[in-house]
């Protein structure tokens, strides 16, 4: 054999173990300081909105800070137009909600439980509406309102707002039909259960959760929507439209009330859930 | 009609059953009988259509062609909810988000029996897991979930009970353990058992009869001991443990016994255990049916054949030789180790056995090697 | 879990082929019937009808009659490149700003969160409850000319850098291209962590340890081997984020003057304020045909198939 090695220097990197100490800490928690500045950046305009809610201000708009007042979460509806805008907002978010949802659902099925030509198709068209900006899917109805000779109003928002929801609920559903066992629908039928039972029994407590999840992001995207509203809602005012409308006359502090609360309940909707979650675990002990 | 079919016999009649997959075929024309409470086992190697027969008696496919009858009446055409057949899961299906109670109840509940909960207490004494009613499955062990899964099953008192290889996803010492247990339940409540598996051993153990299959067809079919010690095709005899196959070429027939020329050893067999017409065949003996003689000393009455030993492997209870025939050909040969000295590579020796432990096959090398490699 | 249909089945350990619809094969169209039809008249429909107007020619008191005026493509071309340019430059840079920051944020809770995971999940997209405008409009706070952010970074001199460079002037943040593309790139955020968390969450710990022990050191693990294999998680989290970016005018209005307009802008103003539908559709489908092109070249770059 007169192939020779040659030779290969030792490693001249020393790896961690040769650097303990306050370096090594460093470079390890590095990480967790770059992350959590990223956290603190993202609750930055967040905090800013809180703050400013118990802002008075002295003009007409809520830039500057003036002096610490409740008066803002006190007189909430005061501002002309506010709450009724929140409350056109909410109902558009279930009415929608519900539509998407069920649609959405449904359609899920379909594309998962079966072949069939034009899946591929079926596929694509529901995922383009995600990739479209905004404003070409806003101004593409309003075109198609305005050329069908609809009236803009609620019933033009309520659509608009369904659209956008439907392919996150599909999406959303899909991806948790698919994590579903159909060997745990078969054991059903098995166990003498039918089409209908085998459905209500197993497949839907199954699914729900991710029918749930589809239904909160439905609701949340259509309650913040601006753009594709703005342009199908004709006279009617949304919450985000109000906010747009009043950013050029007057900012009331109302309206950092208003994102307050959103983000409060928010909150408090998650810890409920999981709070549920934790009491159904235990109880199984 | 759906009535009439949980009343009666718990045999199980498969004729001509067929599944095509487009231009697949799981399962190529098989006719099955089983008694009535008796434990059956489909062997065979992955692909084999086993499951796929299976779970077209349990409903979950459609079969192609053929019927399928349970105490003579034909279930094809019902769904899974209407036959009187349940299956215990390769992945157990335990229903995640119900208890363990109340999966056990799942079936009892759809017919809406009496006395459920005196039924659910009383399998779950059988399995000693009581305690554990309230637990979701996903908080129980592997070996839990299986027993629990096979009473689901068995609560339903069906007139088959299906096992979709129950036991493939335990360990070495569980699986030992839980096959005895299967086998005890079934002797102790007559429910007719159909077992699948690719676990040769787990089938001798457990199995009444057992059916090889394999592509689609079925090799061979009969008690543990019937296949084992008489195969019919190459397949089965690789299958089933390991077997010496050798060219040889049947030279006469006289009444019972059929004589063979293998390079030019005379061997002689029973008529019976020949499954091939010849004249060219393979001459099969199992490796433990051998025994090792001095070159020469071989008894006269024996098949004998001539060669050196090339391997010797030392496995405590027994020797595995390998020995070389002049025609390069290799015979494998279990001995136990009675004798004190053991055999050296090298040594020139004659390997004889009982011509009535020869069997003959068709001559088809290549199932053979494909067989072997396979089996578990 | 969900076996390939046209795969034959393997035998036990796999699991058989979903059956085709037992009995009746027109399910899959009833099903999918309702969500299909919406999408095709309220999705599809419109974008054509656009295409149509786009080719329209007229003014909004003798009404509009197709001729296929392609000419009206010239026109907002001719136009509001600017804006066109603008809107991706922008969306370009904020998107490569938010992978900036959300990655640490990902890597943080992917890697190093243990136990508290699931919280810092939830606090990541918690700030987007409130409202998307509101949450806009409090940059405009932070970054207002008298307040504490645009102080500090005068007083480094950071401004003086940026007025250079020409994304900022006079020292100021607010109302310049900076200010904008600061909105873009927090409000996606979310959309880009969770991707890239979820991309980095699946990997292997083990192959790390192996990058180690063939002498790598951290940053070269993390380059060689994480980064890499998070690839198509930045990739969707690039899209979600760049999509919506290079359509928004909110940002701008907000955050930017009128020399920072962008498409979404001049989109906006055609439609709403000046009527002009033909030209308006007409710049809508250029910046859609813009954004689908920009997006398959991406992609087949980026080498990901799946995305949904």
């Amino acid at each position: 054999m007169t192939a020779t090695l040659n030779r290969v220097p030792a490693p001249s990197t020393p790896t961690e173990a040769t650097k303990p100490g306050r370096s090594r800490w460093f470079k390890d928690h590095l990480i967790v300081f770059v992350g959590a500045l990223g956290l603190l950046y993202l609750f930055l305009p967040i905090f800013v909105v809180i703050v400013f809610s118990f802002n008075k201000p002295a003009g007409s708009f809520n830039y500057t800070w003036t002096e610490f007042s409740f008066d803002a979460w006190k007189n909430i509806c005061q501002v002309p137009g506010m709450c009724d805008s929140v409350l056109l907002s909410l109902k558009i978010a279930v009415l929608s909600t519900i539509a998407a949802t069920v649609l959405g659902t449904i359609a899920a099925f379909g594309l998962v439980r079966h072949r069939f030509k034009g899946r591929g198709f079926a596929n694509v068209l529901i995922f383009v509406p995600m990739a479209t900006p905004e404003v070409v899917v806003g101004s593409s109805l309003l075109v198609l309102f305005v050329n069908m000779g609809i009236p803009l109003g609620q019933v033009t928002i309520w659509i608009a707002h369904t659209m956008f929801c439907l392919s996150f609920v599909i999406v959303t559903v899909k991806a948790r039909l698919i994590g579903l066992d159909p060997r745990l629908e078969q054991a059903a039928q098995d166990l003498y259960a039918n089409r209908v039972q085998t459905f209500m029994r197993i497949t839907l407590p199954l699914i729900l959760p991710g029918v749930v999840s589809a239904a909160m992001l439905s609701f949340s995207l259509s309650f913040d929507d601006f753009i594709i509203t703005n342009f199908n809602s004709g006279s009617e005012v949304t919450f985000p439209m109000f906010v747009w409308g009043a950013s050029k006359k007057a900012l009331p502090p109302q309206i950092n009330v208003i994102g307050t609360a959103m983000l409060l309940i928010a909150l408090l909707v998650v810890v409920i859930g999981r709070f549920i979650g934790a009491r159904r675990a235990k109880a199984a002990r | 009609m759906s009535t009439d079919v949980f009343t009666g016999g718990g045999s199980l009649r498969i004729r001509g059953l067929h599944k095509h997959y487009g231009a697949f075929t799981a399962v190529d024309g098989i006719d099955l009988d089983v008694p009535e409470g008796s434990f059956f086992a489909l062997l065979g190697p992955s692909g084999c259509g086993k499951t796929t027969t299976l779970r077209m008696v349990a409903g979950l496919e459609e079969p192609t062609a053929g019927s399928i009858e349970i105490g003579g009446q034909d279930i094809a055409a019902l769904r899974p909810y209407q036959r009187p057949v349940n299956t215990v899961f390769q992945s157990y299906a335990l229903f995640p988000h119900l208890t363990i109670y109340e999966n056990i109840a799942f079936g009892l509940r759809r017919r809406k029996v009496d006395g459920i909960d005196a039924k659910v207490n009383e399998m779950l004494e059988l399995v000693d897991m009581k305690h554990l009613a309230k637990r979701k499955p996903t908080q129980l062990s592997g070996g839990q979930q299986q027993r629990i899964a096979v009473v689901r099953a068995l609560i339903n008192r069906p007139k088959v009970l299906l096992l979709d290889e129950p036991l493939g996803a335990l360990d070495l010492k569980l699986r030992r353990q839980l096959q005895l247990e299967l086998k005890r339940i079934q002797t102790d409540v007559g429910i007719t058992f159909i077992h699948v598996t690719h676990d040769q051993e787990e089938a001798m153990t457990m199995a009444d009869t057992i059916a090889v299959l394999n592509k689609g067809k079925v090799e061979q079919m009969g008690s543990p001991v019937e296949l084992y010690e008489n195969p019919s095709t190459a397949f089965v005899s690789g299958f089933l443990g390991q077997s010496n196959l050798l060219p040889a070429t049947i030279v006469s027939r006289a009444g019972d016994v059929i004589t063979l020329n293998s390079e030019g050893f005379r061997l002689a067999m029973p008529a019976a255990r020949a499954h091939s017409e010849g004249p060219d065949v393979q001459v099969g003996v199992r490796p433990e049916k051998i025994q090792i003689a001095d070159e020469g000393q071989a008894p006269a009455t024996a098949n004998v054949i001539d060669g050196m030993i090339v391997d010797a492997s030392f496995i405590g209870v027994s020797t595995q030789y390998l020995i070389r025939t002049p025609a390069h050909e290799e015979l494998s040969v279990f001995s136990q180790n009675t004798a004190t000295t053991l055999r050296a590579v090298g040594e020139r020796v004659s390997v004889h056995w009982d011509p009535a432990h020869t069997f003959a096959l068709d001559k088809d090398a290549a199932d053979v090697e494909h067989a072997a490699e396979i089996a578990s | 879990m969900t076996a390939l249909a046209h795969v034959p089945p393997t035998g036990g350990a796999a699991a058989p082929p979903p059956e085709p619809g037992r009995g009746n094969k027109l399910t899959p169209y009833f099903l999918l019937l309702p969500a299909g039809l919406a999408l095709l008249v309220f999705f599809l429909l419109p974008i054509l009808t656009l295409v149509n107007t786009s080719l329209q020619s007229g003014g909004l008191e003798e009404g509009f009659t197709f001729s296929w005026q392609f000419s009206n493509y010239v026109d907002v071309w001719a136009d509001y490149w600017p804006q066109f340019l603008r809107s991706f430059v922008f969306a370009a840079t904020a998107t490569v700003l938010t992978i900036l920051i959300a990655y640490p944020i990902a890597y943080m809770i992917a890697f190093k969160a243990g136990r508290w995971r699931s919280v810092l999940l939830v606090l990541v997209i918690a700030p987007f409850f409130t409202s998307f405008l509101i949450r806009t409009l409090a940059w405009t706070t932070i970054l207002s000319d008298g307040g504490v952010v645009t102080g500090f970074l005068r007083s480094i001199g950071l401004l003086t850098i940026t007025d250079f460079v020409g994304i900022t002037s006079d020292s100021r943040i607010l109302a310049t291209p900076l200010a904008v593309i600061i909105g873009l790139s927090y409000n996606f955020l979310p959309f880009m962590v969770l991707p890239i968390y979820a991309s980095l969450e699946k990997q292997d710990v083990s192959l790390l340890q192996a990058a180690g022990d063939l002498y790598a050191s951290s940053w070269a693990g993390f380059w060689k081997v994480t980064w890499p294999l998070s690839l198509p998680g930045v990739v969707s989290g690039t899209l979600l984020t760049f999509i919506p970016a290079a359509g928004d005018y909110v940002n701008s209005t907000f955050l930017g003057s009128m020399r920072e307009s962008m498409a979404g802008n001049a989109i906006d103003a055609l439609f709403l304020r000046i009527r002009d539908y033909s030209h308006a559709a007409a710049l809508s489908i250029s910046l859609m045909a813009a954004i689908v092109l920009l997006v398959v070249y991406y992609v087949r770059r980026a080498g990901t198939e799946e995305l949904v």
